[in-house]
């Protein structure tokens, strides 16, 4: 793909159009600056776009944000909506982690008194969040209980002590999908998600201690309680083995979906069916059950990290409270109603790698946001800085109420692992202040701030584009890492 | 027979090749062990067998090397011996292996992403995108 085979359409926004392919049902848009798009030329993530643009039912376009890059079937960093109730919904389209999401807690703690607790802290922080690969979570559940989990998501943690309602009212959909079966969820899928409950796993899912290092939008900031100079705490995980499974299970059993209904696809990866066709419906409550998960699992780590703060600001530091400011979902799929040729059209919204992003006054937020907007937290890559943003009305009119979801990355895992090393980036990290709990060291090199885009760039572009708007820069002062 | 692995932005991949393909099935697990880093100990062996049907035989290795991300997770057992039996579209796996002494990376599934068995001059050959 060469940069000439685009059209641009500002300094941030490009669009492939339909005649490029002739199997493309929309065109695609791409919000990005001439800099990042050359970033992602080598890869496949355009092509992965072009593939995405031909799904059955497919509305408007499908967009990319900046930080997009190359996935499997559906690039990172795309969304695509399809008609309800005959357009198709695809697996692949949202990803293996269902509801990798982002949580920010917000304290009143002053970073600078608190200096000497940061290190203290992470070690309690890596105690009480279990994490790495396969790790067994904070509590056990037998499979009555899970079940409850699958159908209520946090919901059950506010039964069961682990949430309070104002967690609840400052998590997209109160944390809990209506519509969630967890009888459409394989017992192999159970087994691998209920060991894992209350734990963070490995990857590139981590918690930070962040200060906030500039506020752009004091309003929403206050409403937010994000304050200058204070320490805040971002969860960013998702359903665990549970999801993957989920989401193996459908991707498998929708490959004679696609025969069944005739459906002709450039990569068997975006396997789908209708969304009123029993298949679909059945991966849509399986979907939705996953998703409950993921917000009951970062409500536990959530509970577990206020433990961690309690044990070390209790009783010396006044106001030591964690209090939720959002919890977002970046890879979902989402029935949602939006404006498309000047008609209210009920879509189902897959990103995968893209935050929900929701102007001011749209319904499902809390009445705190309705003015401001709905917050979007783009954690940045380890060691660098993370934002939060919010909706605009321009989100909605021109990305299906979407933003971008992180930094992106730009360097093979492997590439990464090559060059660098994971004890030399600790102690890099540790000299610059940042206490580090990391329990695999290649792991660790993998996620190296190189092998991402500059967070900084990606979220001026969203800016600039006018699709999110700037509140505060967060500066990280501990990463606990599987 | 053998198996390299590929550059990929966000996950891993690996390209594998075989002169048949009970072989290449082989060598794919050999190359999901290699990736994730995967140390088997030298404790008791455990032996599993794995049937399957799938109308393609690439959704047969899907659901092959699954079982094994599977094993890795739940039951801390990964295998290095293989017995593959393929016919029309059927699977069967006699596996031996043991429990995972150490592991760098866990591969948290496989993916259908471009996956095309093709027949070469040597025997089969393909690649795969795991998620990670």
């Amino acid at each position: 793909m060469n940069i000439e085979n685009l059209i641009q359409v500002s300094e941030t926004e490009w669009e492939i159009p339909t005649d490029f392919r002739s199997d493309m049902r929309v065109p695609v848009k791409l919000f990005a600056t001439r800099e990042l798009l050359e970033q992602v030329l080598n890869d496949k993530s355009l092509e992965q776009a072009i593939n995405a643009a031909t799904l059955p039912g497919l509305v408007g376009y499908v967009v990319v944000m900046p930080d997009m890059h190359q996935g499997y079937g559906f690039p990172i960093g795309g969304v695509a909506a399809t008609e309800y109730p005959h357009g198709v919904i695809s697996p692949g389209a949202i990803g293996y982690d269902i509801n990798c999401g982002v949580r920010l807690l917000a304290s009143s703690i002053d970073f600078e008194s608190a200096r000497d607790d940061i290190d203290p802290l992470a070690t309690l922080l890596n105690k009480y969040c279990p994490s790495g690969v396969g790790k067994e979570g904070a509590i056990k559940l037998n499979m009555k209980e899970l079940d409850q989990v699958l159908r209520d998501g946090s919901r059950w943690a506010l039964k069961n002590g682990y949430a309070t309602e104002a967690d609840l009212a400052r998590t997209e959909e109160s944390g809990s999908l209506e519509g969630a079966d967890p009888d459409k969820v394989s017992e192999r899928a159970k087994t691998r998600g209920r060991e894992q409950i209350g734990s963070l796993g490995a990857g590139n899912h981590f918690i930070e201690v962040d200060v906030v290092d500039q506020i752009f939008y004091e309003e929403a900031a206050n409403t937010m309680g994000i304050y200058q100079g204070c320490l805040v705490l971002q969860i960013h995980c998702g359903s665990r083995g549970l999801g993957h499974q989920v989401c193996t299970d459908y991707v498998q059993s929708f490959q004679n979906a696609v025969r069944k209904y005739g459906i002709d696809l450039p990569d068997r990866e975006l396997v789908c069916a209708p969304m009123d066709s029993p298949e679909g419906k059945a991966y849509m409550a399986a979907m939705r059950a996953a998703a409950n998960f993921a917000f009951a699992n970062r409500q536990l780590l959530a509970h577990s990290a206020r433990r961690a703060f309690e044990e070390i600001f209790a009783g010396k530091t006044r106001n030591w409270h964690l209090h939720q400011v959002y919890d977002i979902a970046h890879n979902m799929g989402k029935l949602e109603t939006h404006f498309i040729d000047g008609k209210e059209v009920k879509v189902c919204v897959h990103r995968k790698g893209a935050t929900r992003a929701f102007g001011p006054g749209s319904p499902g937020l809390p009445p705190e946001y309705q003015k401001i907007g709905q917050p979007v937290i783009i954690p940045g890559s380890m060691g660098t800085a993370s934002w939060v943003l919010v909706g605009t009305e321009d989100s909605m009119t021109r990305s299906f109420g979407s933003s971008c979801h992180g930094a992106g990355r730009v360097m093979s895992r492997s590439k990464a692992k090559k060059e660098v090393r994971g004890d030399s980036l600790r102690r890099e990290l540790e000299m610059r202040g940042i206490k580090v709990r990391a329990g695999s060291l290649p792991g660790l090199a993998e996620e190296a701030p190189s092998a991402y885009k500059d967070v900084d760039m990606v979220v001026e572009t969203v800016s600039d584009a006018g699709i999110a708007k700037k509140v505060a820069r967060l500066l990280p002062v501990a990463v606990i890492k599987g | 027979m053998g198996f390299e692995e590929i550059s990929h932005t966000a996950d891993w991949s690996a390209r594998v090749w075989a002169p048949d393909l009970p072989s290449l099935f082989v060598e794919a697990a050999r190359a999901m062990n290699s990736l994730a880093g995967t140390v088997i100990g030298n404790n008791a062996h455990m032996r599993r067998t794995f049937e399957t049907e799938s109308p393609d035989v690439e959704s047969l290795l899907v659901a092959f090397l699954s079982e094994l991300v599977y094993y890795q997770e739940q039951e801390n057992l990964a295998f290095d011996e293989f017995d593959v039996r393929i016919s029309a579209q059927r699977l069967k796996i006699q596996m031996e292996g043991a429990q995972i002494e150490s592991v760098e990376k866990a591969i948290k599934a496989v993916t259908y992403h471009n996956l095309n068995i093709e027949k070469t001059d040597e025997g089969f050959e393909t690649t795969i995108v795991f998620d990670v």
